[in-house]
């Protein structure tokens, strides 16, 4: 069932978003240096033809990745964070967050939309790594927790992009009981045997990792994206010495056995395609 | 007997109550009117301390080397019937989470807390209260254990973190923490959780989703240590009693910002100072807990819990 024979006209897509990444009309890969035009890039979905990097990317950018012809209808786009600590460090959070609002023209570190993928109707929650660093605040979990419902509601599948350093520490212990919330809320999606497909991006730690990110009915992930629950940094402290090669990559927790597989971002939207058709088949 | 640096005039105090009755015993000189002149004055001091801490001396007193931990709650509160379990049936025992079947006045309750050492050997063992995986899977294992067999679960919280090793990185931290915070919130008995110590962040929260959770009044619950706060926001040490400060992290904050359930009062000079009439406060807690939370369906109950927990946070509109 598609998700626009659901919802009424009008309400309807955007399709004109900005854009992740830079300005300008080349691209070098920070990996092997290839140099290509900016414009091919994007065609390559911002990855890298030459060596297979993916570049980090937001929310705008998957949403075209993944829903037919970029028409989706964006969930609870209008939430923004509130200040319930009155919280300043070297700055007020309020204008911490006004800066960034201003600088990414995002409400906050995730965006949520129902919409299809190849004619399948998905609700596709996807976090913006660029708003504070995709920490996990009250914004993020309420968009989750709604997200669920909606999915409840139209049983339809759920797909969360992960992309965060963790909690947003401005909301402190609010931030904490964001895991709680979205962990719990999933049970519920579970008892109505929705899919719920978690693919994690480079990079996903902490917080986010230790509730959301990992409790998917399928863990998936980018090649190579750094993924954790303790940074590592902390860990390299913890232990004393230097972290082996490769610690920390989607290639290393592939194979201790907490992804059901890592999928080239080329072939994402068939690869969730075949699944989502395997499930209803 | 340790002392915190704000409890200095206390130790002074008890030092020379100590000395008085020492005198008394040797010189058979009546020194009970100075004693008692003493301990009112001491009474008066601890008053003053406690009834005034700010956020940091909370924090220093929730890892005072004299505060009870998990264990011995569980020794008093059982009345030693209680049997230990060990191990998450994968990878081995993790000695910082201990849990067990034990009996509260004739109720068998399973009861599971972080374990923090009393001595540098017993520190080390107990890896400072900091679970790898295994923990939490042992943790998650002995839950279900208790729901199979229509058992309360009672948690008690007392963590400086999730260990941040190469080890439990490899074993899946992130997931393990992740699995209980799921599974907890559908578990089908009550679920009483109490931070008796230290409740940081993940590490805390994986054994923190109940029914009702309260906090002691002398912990702290966030989501990062003050000491790590201030490092990232700081870029330095050196401001951990202004990162304890704006954390809300007290037992009041996390109360007046509906993110616990209540406060366990603390007997006036702290939990370490009287333990024993912290036992017997927290067993009261627990057992007219035990009898409201008696009273609700399981279905009830995880409806409930995962109401509460989802109605967590403040955004606009
Ligand atoms: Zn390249």
């Amino acid at each position: 069932m598609s998700w626009f024979k659901r919802i009424k006209e009008g309400i309807t897509t955007s399709t004109k978003e900005k854009k992740e990444t830079p300005e300008g009309l080349w691209h070098k890969c920070p990996t092997c240096k290839t140099i290509i035009p900016t414009k091919d890039h994007e065609t390559h979905m911002y990855v890298c033809t030459e060596c297979g990097h993916h570049d980090r990317i937001g929310s705008a950018e998957y949403f075209e990745i993944l829903f037919d012809d970029n028409r989706f209808e964006e969930l609870d786009a209008d939430l923004k964070s509130d200040d319930p600590l009155q919280f300043i460090d070297t700055k007020k959070y309020t204008d911490r967050v006004r800066e960034t609002e201003k600088k990414t023209g995002l409400k906050d570190a995730i965006r949520t939309a129902g919409g299809d993928i190849d004619g399948q109707a998905i609700i596709v929650a996807c976090m913006d790594f660029k708003f504070i660093g995709g920490s996990m605040g009250s914004v993020v979990g309420e968009k989750i927790s709604r997200a669920i419902d909606h999915a409840l509601n139209k049983k339809v599948p759920l797909m969360i992009i992960s992309k965060s350093g963790g909690a947003r520490m401005m909301e402190a212990a609010f931030s904490l009981m964001q895991m709680a919330k979205t962990s719990a809320k999933l049970t519920l999606l579970a008892d109505a045997r929705l899919p719920y497909i978690s693919l994690l991006t480079d990079p996903t730690t902490g917080g986010v990792t230790a509730s959301y990110a990992m409790l998917g009915d399928f863990n998936i992930a980018e090649p190579g994206a750094l993924i954790g629950f303790a940074g590592p940094r902390v860990v390299k402290e913890t232990i004393g010495k230097d972290l082996p090669k490769g610690f920390q990559t989607a290639e290393f927790v592939l194979e201790h056995g907490f992804l059901d597989f890592i999928v080239d971002r080329r072939e994402l939207k068939s690869k969730i395609s075949t699944l989502l058709r395997m499930l209803k088949n | 007997m340790n002392f915190l640096d704000f409890e200095k005039p206390i130790a002074d105090l008890l030092d020379q109550i100590d000395k008085q009755k020492q005198i008394g015993e040797k010189s058979q000189v009546d020194v009970s009117v100075s004693v008692r002149q003493l301990e009112l004055r001491l009474a008066e001091v601890r008053k003053d301390i406690y009834s005034k801490l700010n956020p940091w001396q909370r924090v220093q007193l929730s890892r005072h080397p004299d505060r009870p931990y998990t264990n011995a709650y569980i020794e008093y509160l059982t009345e030693k019937e209680f049997i230990e379990l060990h191990g998450d049936r994968t990878v081995k025992d993790d000695k910082a989470i201990v849990g067990g079947f034990g009996t509260i006045e004739g109720r068998t309750v399973m009861i599971i807390g972080q374990q923090k050492g009393t001595t540098t050997k017993q520190r080390q063992y107990r890896n400072f209260g900091m679970a790898n995986p295994e923990g939490y899977r042992k943790a998650l294992r002995l839950m279900k254990l208790a729901e199979k067999f229509g058992k309360p679960v009672i948690t008690f919280i007392d963590t400086p973190g999730a260990f941040p090793g190469l080890e439990a990185e490899e074993r899946g931290q992130g997931e393990a923490i992740a699995r209980n915070l799921f599974e907890m919130a559908r578990l089908k008995v009550p679920v009483i959780c109490i931070i008796i110590g230290e409740g940081a962040s993940g590490g805390a929260l994986g054994i923190g989703i109940g029914d009702r959770v309260y906090m002691l009044e002398n912990t702290w619950y966030s989501v990062i240590s003050p000491e790590s706060c201030s490092s990232i926001l700081w870029r330095s040490w050196d401001y951990k009693e202004k990162a304890a400060e704006v954390l809300k992290l007290t037992a009041e904050d996390m109360l007046r910002l509906k993110l616990i359930d209540g406060i366990i009062r603390e007997p006036l000079g702290g939990a370490h100072s009287f333990p024993e009439e912290m036992f017997k406060i927290v067993k009261k807690e627990i057992i007219s807990n035990l009898n409201e939370l008696g009273k609700i369906s399981a279905d009830d109950l995880v409806k409930m819990r995962i109401e509460k927990f989802s109605s967590m946070g403040v955004v606009r509109n």
